[in-house]
């Protein structure tokens, strides 16, 4: 067994960090730092969850919800193709995500658990009855259009499933907000625009590669749409949560969200631009877009990770909030 | 279930249709949280019982459950600890009933390479026949022409885990089959300290009891780590912290007691004499002392012989140093007008003129200091005094010249304390003394592990003397003592020097009859005096029946000693080949004991080895994957010893009594049967007696008669045939002719008719009940907890309590009022058990010619001693001086600014190939082991670790070995915060993980910088958490009085990275040695 | 009253809230507490880990780890009255504004250790200071972790108390994320969650907590809320007075992020320093706002696609 030193000591956490700090001379938007730790340690738990399962969630939710709302236009602009593609995707999307679901319990026998009750104050309890609600909608929406079969009944079902899929889309952002991770909750306000844009994205970049081009259209406006809001509120997010937002920059979190920012920017302007004539360029776009919206929840999902990791995220702005409510916001010292 | 039912206990419809729609309270309550069972309220029955691990003995709640040990927790009545417990006791489920516990007989034949499991009937048989032949090869009649009646085959090691009852029984036996040597941790951790308080006070245990700590106004915790090793006695500091006491720390390290203290005095391990003497020397010059307490109940003024002559007008020896034989005639020391008939082995100079050469040289070497557990030295004739304290002779004089360079800035020189922090301790302890206001000292093996360790005490003794502190409430001296029971071993002892009460064992030369022997221990005066019937009831107790008055009660059956037979000695002998069959009965000497290398070559050199403990301990195993395996020293294949393993039961797995720290007895009852081969020692013990008396039956040989004539019928009850601890009890307790239970020792005759195993605990079963298990709540007592178990001597708590009254009997202050003599009924009164005969008024003076306990004066509260005072100036009683002076530890950075001889001059060290010492001070070679290094306890394990490395829960809480070092000595020696770092010795070298900590404090000595490390001494490499055994690097050098190890202050060199394996390990010792220049005469001169 | 938590989720009648008040400034760091509560609870041993933290080997709270000790070595502040605020949203309760340290000044006094400990002019103060520190479940009055729990696991007993049940958690690690003092986890092998239970099966028969009654020096003190806050002011105002200007409660206060902790405690330093955060607020303080924003965004979606379809020329 070979000896890893697991910490330093407190006083060295703390020289280390300033060390860290110089040689990355780092420009930070927030002022310096400065703050104790218990041996450098996480003040929290690192989520459980894992990436594939939960960021991969995060993303097929968002295409599944955004999939019906597009489906249900398409069915009412008759866009076929586009209809059968985007309410296809929902189910399949929907589905995948919940096995990705089950699959990140611990205890995947007890998924029913989740119906055990209905509490408002749990995103994942809401998203279960939604989901629950959405679920066979998305289903019978997408069998009966492939079928051809009740499409009365499909056509109830896939108006419901529009009504839902924003709410699934959304409700994502909810789920991981509503935790004490640093990078998720204090963009509490942003990421349902992020994961909704990022959704509306990505079920339009699906339309752009499953559809004919001719059908595509409102898929490439809503791309851009999507991409737009997604784009926006990264942006106000990162500009709001201060030191946290060191987390979307750094590290994989950082590669992840700025590829995100390439591919969705790519994908949409591509499809808004190109899109229309050529059904290669529209693929492409579609598909930029699918990997964007993926890149935006796994690095949102690794930011959230990062951020819990470090103790400043969570110590230094607990402080800022103390010296504000003190009255005392600028307590440090200029040599840092 | 019905759909409705099903329906309802949906917390969806309960959300909806009670008090809780946001589901998170009753709505959403589960089956399982609606019918919690906590099994402490599924017990069938809950079992009083007490913690197995430490002296604090806290009490325990044993629950079982269908005949399962389910839950251990701690009582909440227990005067002592009030229902706490310490990481360890509350980790005992995990030792009583963990996976660690082996519950098979396992056999390792000569040169086997592995276990093998044998039938517990066989292994019996066989070891009653290797005891049966061993001990007849063993045999001698005579020493050196006098008759001895033992064999020198056998030996015996441990007892401090194990109850009163099965010490005794392992003595008795031993005993009668002429073993003596026998011995337990009372050797290698607080023997000094009988001497050390038995000289002072009269009687060798802790002068108080832990929770009257609660009533000191200041507490100088030195040489203990308190918080640590006793942590639910520290409860009551803390207590009296709360209410306002001052609480120092004097420690060569920051520990967790410093944390928690107002002060931490960091001092260089091995100097505390030096640091005691200064306090001394100011309370003297400042005339600080409780001049009416010092002049009462003190020696202060009698006066010494004219020919004593003190260290500082000999350069560092008293007067009867006999250079030759290095040892010290004592007579100059003594009383002028009264004679020693010391029980310490001082009164052979009484002796013919021939002899008298060689028996003071085995005097000094008998152990017998430790016989002052329960009473002091025997002195004969009266002595003078001045009451004026002028004369030049008398005590308070002496004591005034020999610690008068004891100066500030010298304790600094020497300790390294600073003069500020000096004068604080001086400060709080002498504001916090007097007729309003009482301090306690609290100490552990910090003081009782060094050459001078006696003498330790003795300063400590001398100080409290000084400060009227001894014998009232929150005063005294708070002897932290170790195991579970090692007080009970100490008081019925399984060591060689003494009887069950501190009798002492009889000594070939002057013992050979019970005369003889009464004559030379008791005293005049004072409780010694009644020896006789301590003695003819205990031969009576051992012998039943077959001792008679004519037969002299057996006392011929008594083995006798003849100088030391200590488990170091033991430890040669065995390597000398005399010494061929060895019971460890809960000990662990290859981690626990100093010099583990010698006490693994004593193991290996055996005809047979039998281990008695929970798990495979270090002692067991040894032969096929000790350190010595691994070097390729030895070859398991080469090995002949004979080893038998067998798993013992636990504490909970029988009856029986552990006597704690405070001297108190207490009953812990059987709650579940043990396991598999699992027994008590207890049957072990009684069931081998048996088998050897069964094997020997019908022999004539005259060897055999003790054993055969042995009173060994004790009842046995349930399907293992346990036999009665309730009855060995009884017979300790003792009874009169007619069978009645005694209720007080000064029931005992000595004309046979009357019968005790121990007369110090006679009255444990006053009024034939068990007062042991006696279990008032505290919350229905006053703080001592009178009506909890039972103390020694008849139950008092706080011994010589009658200091706690002025002379005249009235309280020397309302405030620390304890025990006052109540006029009106005639009688001494108070909160505690008066320790003083009940009726004997203040004003009664002694008639010249009195014996006994008439013999001493109303004022004379030190009822153990000969002239009932307390000893400032100790003028017998110890090997090694009247008065505590500073000298060096054998292997120290350091020379002594004081004397020449800079070290004991008496101390016991013998060099041999694997126990060589180190050059010190400023001799050459000294820098090759440079710094100071003191091994300790941590509160997550147990001593050599045999309760705790093999517990989970205990060992991730500290799981690897590492050594405590200053960033500077890390800055100095590139030592790497968490990395390793090698330790080395001139007797080995062993690997740790390195804590640098700020903890660790560098000291100025003598203008140079002392670095110390610092060491947890718990590991070894079995068990669950591993790591190497600290006893690789000390040495055995031995304090003279106790032959107590000096495992406290040591040198070394420490080394960045991990130590050498196999062969290489030893050649880096012999390295070390080679460039210090390290010869079989280093360290052995001043 | 503080039975009110308790009443407000459904019980009738419920009895006064339990909780902990923690004193570190008694705690002699025996590690009492964290064996008590495995061998009561059966908690999984975790580990032979040298850590070279200090005597903490435990590391931190989680899922086989229900007590934790937490070891600090340090100098102590100086010794002019210190305090950096207390962790608590609202009026500082300790110390003047002026008097206030930076929060890095400690740095630099921590920085350059002093380390002849006996060097120093007031021999009857420390300048060293080894902080102990027993932590465990908040059992917060607004609870994140119940909060956020999807089946109804995690919920609140009559004690006023959180717990999980663990024939109900699914192991969704949901609560992991939400707490913010870091304190439940998931056991990997089992696949639920873990956390003090505030021995719910002890209290339920009258008992109490395991950690509680084992600990040596009653730094663990178990009972009433409300008496136990009344308690450690008191505490506080005598350290206060005795001269121990760093002495704070944390997470005592009712409005503080959490509404107020079941198991609060009295530092000698800032929480941070013991590894605490120092001023959390439960994650589910802004939910309200959190919906709102989503139902916005998922709207969003609806105009968005609106337009997308519509809004077009085609
Ligand atoms: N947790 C725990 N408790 C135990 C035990 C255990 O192993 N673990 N063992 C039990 C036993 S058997 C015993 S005997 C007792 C022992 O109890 P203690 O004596 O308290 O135990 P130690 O840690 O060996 O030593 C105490 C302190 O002495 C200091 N010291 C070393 N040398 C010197 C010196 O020269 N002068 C001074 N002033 N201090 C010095 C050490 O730094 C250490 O802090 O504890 C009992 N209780
Ligand atoms: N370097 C250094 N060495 C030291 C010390 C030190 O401070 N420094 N301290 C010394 C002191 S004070 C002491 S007391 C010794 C302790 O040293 P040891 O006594 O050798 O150490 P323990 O591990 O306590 O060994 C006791 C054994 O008894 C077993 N046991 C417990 N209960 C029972 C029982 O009922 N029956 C039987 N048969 N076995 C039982 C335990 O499992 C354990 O293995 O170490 C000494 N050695
Ligand atoms: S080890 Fe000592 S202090 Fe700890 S519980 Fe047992 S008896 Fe009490
Ligand atoms: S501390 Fe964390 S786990 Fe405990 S009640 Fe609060 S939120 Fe839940
Ligand atoms: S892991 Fe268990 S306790 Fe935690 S939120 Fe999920 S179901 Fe509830
Ligand atoms: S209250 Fe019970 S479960 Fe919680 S830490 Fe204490 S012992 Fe463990
Ligand atoms: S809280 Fe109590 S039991 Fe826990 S470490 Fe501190 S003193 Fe020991
Ligand atoms: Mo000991």
């Amino acid at each position: 067994m070979s000896y890893q030193p697991t910490t330093d000591s407190p006083q060295q956490a703390r020289k280390s960090l300033q060390g860290w700090r110089k040689r990355r001379g780092e420009r930070l938007m927030v002022p310096p730092a400065e703050f104790t730790s218990y041996y450098g340690r996480a003040v929290l738990k690192e989520p459980t969850w894992e990436a594939t399962d939960i960021a991969g969630y995060l993303f097929l939710g968002g295409l599944a919800g955004a999939s019906s709302v597009l489906a249900a236009g398409a069915q009412a602009s008759k866009r076929t193709e586009l209809e059968r593609a985007s309410k296809v995707t929902a189910i399949g999307a929907i589905s995948l995500s919940m096995v990705a679901l089950v699959h990140d319990l611990g205890r995947p026998e007890r998924f029913i658990n989740m119906l055990r009750v209905f509490k408002p104050t749990s995103p994942m309890s809401v998203g279960s009855w939604v989901l629950s609600g959405y679920a066979p909608l998305a289903g019978l929406a997408a069998a009966s259009r492939i079928t051809g079969r009740a499409p009365r009944l499909g056509a109830a079902a896939t108006a419901g499933a529009a009504l839902l899929g924003p709410a699934v889309a959304s409700y994502t952002a909810v789920l991981v907000a509503d935790t004490a991770v640093p990078a998720w909750h204090e963009g509490f306000r942003e990421l349902p625009f992020v994961f909704v844009g990022s959704g509306a994205a990505a079920a339009a970049g699906l339309g752009l590669l499953a559809a004919p081009v001719a059908e595509t259209g409102p898929a490439r406006r809503l791309a851009v749409l999507g991409a737009a809001a997604e784009l926006a509120a990264t942006a106000r997010m990162e500009q709001r949560v201060g030191l946290i937002a060191e987390t979307y920059h750094q590290g994989r979190a950082g590669t992840l969200l700025r590829a995100a920012k390439l591919l969705t920017t790519a994908g949409a302007v591509g499809g808004a631009m190109l899109g229309r004539r050529s059904r290669v360029a529209a693929a492409a776009s579609g598909a930029a877009l699918l990997a964007g919206s993926a890149c935006t929840r796994f690095g949102i999902f690794e930011a959230g990770r990062a951020s819990v990791k470090d103790p400043k995220y969570t110590v230094v702005p607990q402080r800022e909030r103390i010296s504000a409510a003190d009255g005392f916001a600028d307590a440090e010292p200029a040599d840092t | 279930m019905g759909a409705r039912v099903w329906l309802q206990s949906w917390p969806v419809y309960r959300q909806l249709t009670g008090d809780d729609p946001w589901g998170r309270g009753a709505a959403v309550k589960s089956g399982a949280s609606a019918h919690l069972h906590p099994r402490i309220a599924e017990a069938d029955r809950v079992v009083e019982s007490v913690c197995p691990y430490c002296a604090v003995g806290c009490g325990q709640k044993v629950y079982v459950k269908d005949d399962k040990v389910v839950q251990i927790e701690g009582d909440p009545g227990s005067p002592v600890s009030r229902g706490r417990l310490c990481p360890k006791g509350s980790a005992t489920l995990q030792l009583t009933t963990g996976e660690a516990r082996e519950h098979q007989v396992l056999y390792r034949r000569p040169g086997g390479t592995d276990w093998e499991p044998l039938d517990l009937e066989t292994a019996m048989r066989m070891v009653a026949e290797r005891v049966i032949k061993t001990r007849r090869e063993g045999w001698e009649w005579e020493h050196d022409g006098k008759r001895v009646r033992r064999t020198m085959g056998v030996a015996s090691l441990g007892g401090a885990t194990l109850d009163n009852e099965e010490n005794y029984l392992i003595k008795k036996l031993a005993t009668a089959l002429g073993i003596v040597q026998v011995e337990n941790q009372a050797r290698v951790c607080h023997s000094s300290t009988v001497v050390g308080l038995g000289t002072s006070f009269g009687r060798g245990g802790s002068t108080t009891c832990l929770q009257d700590l609660q009533h000191a106004d200041c507490i100088v915790i030195q040489g203990s780590n308190f918080a640590e090793a006793h942590p639910v006695g520290f409860q009551w500091v803390m207590e009296a912290k709360a209410r306002g006491a001052k609480i120092i720390h004097v420690d060569p390290r920051f520990t967790r007691t410093s944390a928690v203290a107002d002060l931490h005095v960091p001092i260089r391990a091995g100097s505390d004499i030096a640091f005691l003497g200064g306090i001394i020397r100011h309370v003297l010059e400042n005339e600080l002392f409780f001049r009416e307490y010092v002049l009462a109940y003190t020696n202060a003024a009698t006066i010494v012989r004219e020919d004593f002559q003190d260290t500082e007008d000999l350069g560092g020896l008293f007067s009867g140093f006999d250079a030759e034989g290095r040892h010290y005639d004592v007579s100059s020391w003594q009383y002028e007008g009264m004679q020693a008939a010391a029980a310490s082995g001082q009164r052979e100079h009484r002796m013919d003129d021939d002899e008298q050469q060689s028996s003071h040289h085995e005097a000094a070497h008998s152990g017998h200091p430790e016989s002052h557990g329960s009473g002091g030295p025997a002195l004969v004739g009266t002595p003078r005094e001045d009451k004026t304290l002028q004369d030049p002779r008398c005590v308070f004089q002496i004591l005034r010249r020999h610690y008068a360079r004891y100066t500030p800035e010298l304790v600094a020189e020497i300790c390294g304390v600073p003069q500020d922090q000096f004068a604080a301790v001086c400060d709080a302890l002498t504001s916090n003394s007097g007729p309003e206001r009482t301090s306690a000292f609290a100490y552990a093996v910090g003081w009782t592990q060094h050459t001078v360790g006696s003498q330790y005490i003795r300063t400590a003794c001398i100080l409290q003397l000084l400060l009227g502190n001894v014998g009232r409430p929150g005063g005294g001296i708070m002897a932290l003592r170790g195991h579970a029971s090692i007080q009970g071993s100490s008081d019925i002892p399984t060591l060689f020097d003494l009887l069950p009460g501190y009798i002492p064992m009889p000594q070939a030369r002057s013992h050979q009859d019970l005369a003889s022997f009464v004559r030379d221990d008791s005293a005049q005066r004072g409780f010694w005096a009644e020896l006789d019937t301590y003695l003819v009831s205990l031969l009576k107790a051992y012998w039943g029946d077959a001792a008679t008055a004519e037969n002299d009660f057996c006392f011929d059956y008594l083995p006798r000693i003849t100088g030391t037979h200590s488990t170091y000695e033991t430890v040669q002998a065995q390597q000398d080949g005399t010494c061929k069959g060895y019971f460890l009965m809960g000990e662990n000497p290859a981690v626990g004991s100093a010099n583990a290398k010698m006490q693994r070559l004593g193991l290996a050199n055996l005809e047979w080895l039998v281990v008695r403990d929970f798990s495979l301990i270090e002692s067991a195993t040894w032969w096929k994957d000790g350190p010595e395996i691994a070097s390729g020293e030895m070859r398991t294949e080469d090995i002949d010893t004979e080893v038998f393993f067998f798993p013992a039961a636990a504490h909970t797995e029988k009856d029986g009594t552990f006597t704690n720290t405070n001297r108190m007895l207490q009953w812990h009852a059987q709650a579940v049967e043990p396991e598999g081969d699992a027994r008590s020692d207890l049957w072990f013990t009684y069931h081998l007696g048996r088998l050897i008396r069964q094997q020997l039956a019908g022999s004539s040989d005259p060897m055999d008669a003790p054993i055969l004539d042995l009173a060994w019928d004790y009842p046995t009850h349930g399907p293992l045939d346990e036999p009665s601890a309730e009855a060995v009890l009884q017979e300790i307790n003792g009874r009169d002719a007619t069978g009645r239970l005694l209720s007080a020792y000064t029931e005992l005759k000595a004309d046979g008719s009357t019968s005790c195993g121990c007369w110090i605990y006679c009255g444990v079963f006053a009024d034939g009940d068990n007062q042991s298990a006696h279990r008032t709540p505290v919350t229905k007592d006053n703080w001592l907890g009178l009506d909890w178990g039972w103390a020694w001597p008849a139950n008092r708590r706080i011994l010589y309590n009658r200091a706690s009254a002025a002379p005249d009997g009235t309280p020397w202050s309302e405030r620390k009022a304890l025990v006052w003599w109540d006029a009106a009924q005639q009688r001494w009164t108070g909160h505690d058990v008066p320790d003083f005969v009940p009726d004997k008024e203040p004003g009664y003076v002694a008639p010249v010619d009195a014996r006994g306990g008439d013999g001493l004066n109303g004022t004379d509260p030190f009822i153990m001693q000969s002239d009932g005072k307390g000893w400032l100036y100790a003028p017998a009683g110890l090997v090694d001086g009247p008065l505590p002076t500073h000298y060096e530890p054998q292997d120290s950075p350091v020379t002594n600014p004081l004397y020449s001889w800079g070290r004991n001059p008496v101390r016991e060290i013998k060099s041999r190939p694997n126990n060589r010492f180190h050059p010190s001070g400023d001799e050459p070679g000294a820098e090759v082991y440079p710094f100071v290094v003191t091994t300790y306890r941590l509160t997550e394990h147990f001593t050599a670790g045999g309760m705790s490395r093999w517990s989970p829960y205990l060992a991730e809480l500290q799981p690897e070995l590492f050594c405590e070092v200053s960033p500077e000595l890390a800055r100095e020696r590139g030592l790497e915060h968490a990395g390793w770092a090698t330790i080395v010795t001139a007797r080995g070298v062993i690997e740790a993980r390195v804590l640098v900590t700020e903890r660790m404090n560098p000291l100025t000595i003598q203008g140079r910088t002392v670095h110390q490390i610092g060491l947890p001494y718990h590991w070894g490499p079995n068990g669950y958490s591993t790591g190497d055994a600290v006893n690789e690097l000390t040495s055995i050098a031995l304090d003279p009085n106790a032959h107590i190890e000096e495992v406290k202050a040591l040198t070394a060199d420490i080394r960045p990275g991990r130590r050498p394996q196999g062969a290489d390990r030893p050649e880096y010792v012999l390295a070390h040695q080679v460039r210090a220049g390290i010869t079989e005469k280093t360290g052995m001169e001043n | 009253m503080t039975s009110d938590v308790a009443a407000a989720v459904g019980y009738q009648d419920p009895p006064p809230r339990k909780g902990f008040f923690t004193d570190t400034s008694v705690c002699i760091g025996c590690k009492a507490c964290e064996v008590a509560c495995k061998e009561w609870n059966a908690v999984p041993e975790d580990g032979l880990n040298f850590t070279g933290m200090s005597y903490d080997n435990t590391q931190s709270l989680g899922a086989d780890t229900w007590r934790h000790v937490a070891f600090i070595e340090k100098p102590a502040a100086s010794r002019s009255s210190v305090s950096l605020g207390m962790p608590t949203i609202g009026p500082p309760t300790g110390g003047t504004p002026t008097d206030r340290t930076p929060i890095s000044s400690d740095v630099q006094n921590q920085a350059v250790p002093d380390v002849v400990a006996g060097q120093t002019q007031n021999a009857g103060t420390p300048d060293f200071q080894w902080l102990m520190a027993s932590d465990v479940c908040k059992h917060c009055t607004h609870a994140a972790c119940l909060d956020v729990c999807p089946t109804g696991a995690l919920f609140r007993t009559e004690f006023g108390t959180v717990v999980v049940q663990q024939d109900v958690c699914n192991g969704c690690g949901y609560c992991v994320s939400a707490c913010p003092y870091g304190v439940i986890d998931q056991r990997k092998d089992d696949g639920r969650v873990f956390k003090c239970t505030m021995c719910y099966d002890r209290l339920s028969v009258g008992e109490q907590p395991a950690c509680a009654k084992a600990c040596p020096t009653e730094s663990i003190q178990y009972g009433d809320l409300d008496e136990l806050r009344e308690r450690a002011q008191q505490r506080v105002d005598t350290l206060h007075a005795a001269g121990m200007a760093d002495a704070r409660l944390y997470g005592e206060s009712p409005d503080d992020g959490v509404g107020g902790n079941g198991a609060f405690f009295l530092l000698l330093d800032q929480p941070e320093v013991y590894g605490l955060p120092p001023a959390p607020v439960v994650t589910t303080a802004d939910l309200a706002s959190m919906w709102k924003h989503a139902a916005v965004a998922a709207a969003g979606l609806v105009v968005a696609a609106g337009v997308a379809f519509f809004g077009g020329r085609e």
